[in-house]
């Protein structure tokens, strides 16, 4: 009996088998057609953003750039001067992937603000990472050294401090710990970069 | 070939009324309850489930003479997410602001018991035609329980109808009807009035 069992395995599972290939298949064309559709719609709502991440930039002037292979965009005044950064960073959040625009001064001191692009976290809990009022207001007008930190209790605006949010302190440790990471090496990358001495 | 059970007709018209998933199975509710707040993302999240439940629908019953029965909830299951990922994908690509309102409800109708159960019930044991007048039966069935729940938390919440203001400017709207106690208690009151009306027209016939 066992024996027939072990040696039908394949003939049991050949169907499952068969079909997750075929379903990974149309999944990939699917992701090939619609993929660059889906960049596409982020990319403008990035643009989008850039006034309300950067004070005093504006949407229409504000220009795409990568620095040292990191892709940034350059937050633009309506007379075309830079005012700030917006950095697309992302990163593993509770249920899957997070990802998020910082906005930061032209020095890259300051953190302006955040907006999170895509996100899949528990409904009523970690989604709260998305509203201003209950979470992404802590981020606003933050140094950039040292790291932000999260914690439990109401914090001091601007002393570096995060407040997690209730029933979601994975999520709001992912938030926070994607914009420490993306920030810092967006720092590194400016220092290195010609633009940072001579001012855009 | 014939097959057993009801036939394609009688599945697509018990589909919509009389086995209800949402009134009278009572599947489906997290979705009912969650994007109800507006007809738009109801409507949208009951097209989306449709095509969901269409798809898985039909390829269960081509595979149906070669489920092993033990690993017949793994197929359906595969089948289904596959079907759900391309339906998300889809709304972000043409519909990017509306697959932001719905969120990751989008990725939960993979968890939907209403397709699985129709897989199991209908789908494994039916011929083709049968398990695609069941699906786009149930499909409407749900799309009207939805419909009705976001008409009625639509119009009071918001004094929109499909975002056209049908009630006057002075209306004050009724915040409950948009946040989640709003679900809550239109599905409550909406479900009562379903078995109030049934019982009586029970008690009527006989």
């Amino acid at each position: 009996m066992t024996k027939d069992q072990s040696g039908n395995l394949l003939g049991q599972a050949w169907l499952v088998l068969c079909l997750s290939l075929a379903f990974g298949a149309a999944l990939a064309g699917v992701e090939i057609g619609l993929g660059p559709k889906i960049a596409e719609n982020k990319r403008n709502e990035t643009f989008g953003q850039i006034p309300s991440l950067v004070p005093g930039a504006a949407s229409e002037t504000s220009t795409e750039a990568v620095m040292d292979g990191m892709a940034v965009f350059e937050a633009r005044a309506e007379d075309g001067s830079q005012v700030g950064w917006v950095v697309p960073a992302g990163g593993q959040g509770f249920a899957d992937r997070i990802e998020i625009l910082v906005g930061l001064d032209l020095p890259a001191e300051r953190i302006t603000g955040i907006y999170v692009l895509a996100q899949k976290e528990t409904p009523g809990l970690g989604d709260f990472i998305t509203d201003e009022e209950r979470f992404r207001h802590w981020y606003r007008n933050q140094s950039t050294d040292p790291p932000l930190e999260v914690i439990k209790t109401e914090p001091q605006p601007g002393t570096g401090k995060i407040m997690a949010l209730t029933g979601a302190t994975i999520s709001s440790d992912a938030v926070t710990d994607i914009v420490n990471r993306s920030v810092a090496e967006f720092k590194v990358t400016l220092a290195g970069s010609p633009a940072a001495s001579g001012g855009a | 070939m014939p097959s057993k059970g009801p036939t394609a007709t009688e599945r697509f018209i018990n589909g919509i009324i009389p086995e209800n998933p949402l009134y009278r199975n009572l599947l489906g509710l997290c979705p009912a309850l969650a994007v109800t707040n507006g007809m738009k993302p109801a409507l949208t999240m009951a097209g989306a489930t449709a095509f969901v439940l269409i798809c898985a629908n039909v390829i269960t019953s081509l595979l149906r003479n070669v489920l092993k029965p033990h690993l017949r909830i793994l197929v359906f299951t595969l089948t289904i997410a596959t079907f759900v990922t391309i339906a998300d994908r889809f709304l972000q690509a043409f519909m990017y602001d509306m697959s932001k309102i719905l969120g990751p409800y989008v990725p939960l109708i993979i968890v939907n018991c209403m397709i699985i159960s129709r897989c199991e019930v209908c789908a494994s044991k039916q011929s083709v035609g049968v398990a695609f007048s069941d699906a786009v039966g149930v499909s409407l069935g749900f799309c009207l329980g939805l419909a009705s729940i976001a008409t009625v938390r639509e119009i009071l919440g918001s004094g929109t109808w499909l975002e056209l203001r049908v009630l006057p400017e002075a209306w004050p709207n009724w915040g409950i009807m948009v946040l989640p106690p709003g679900a809550f208690l239109t599905l409550g009151l909406l479900l009562g009035g379903w078995n109030w009306y049934n019982a009586r027209r029970e008690a009527k016939a006989s």
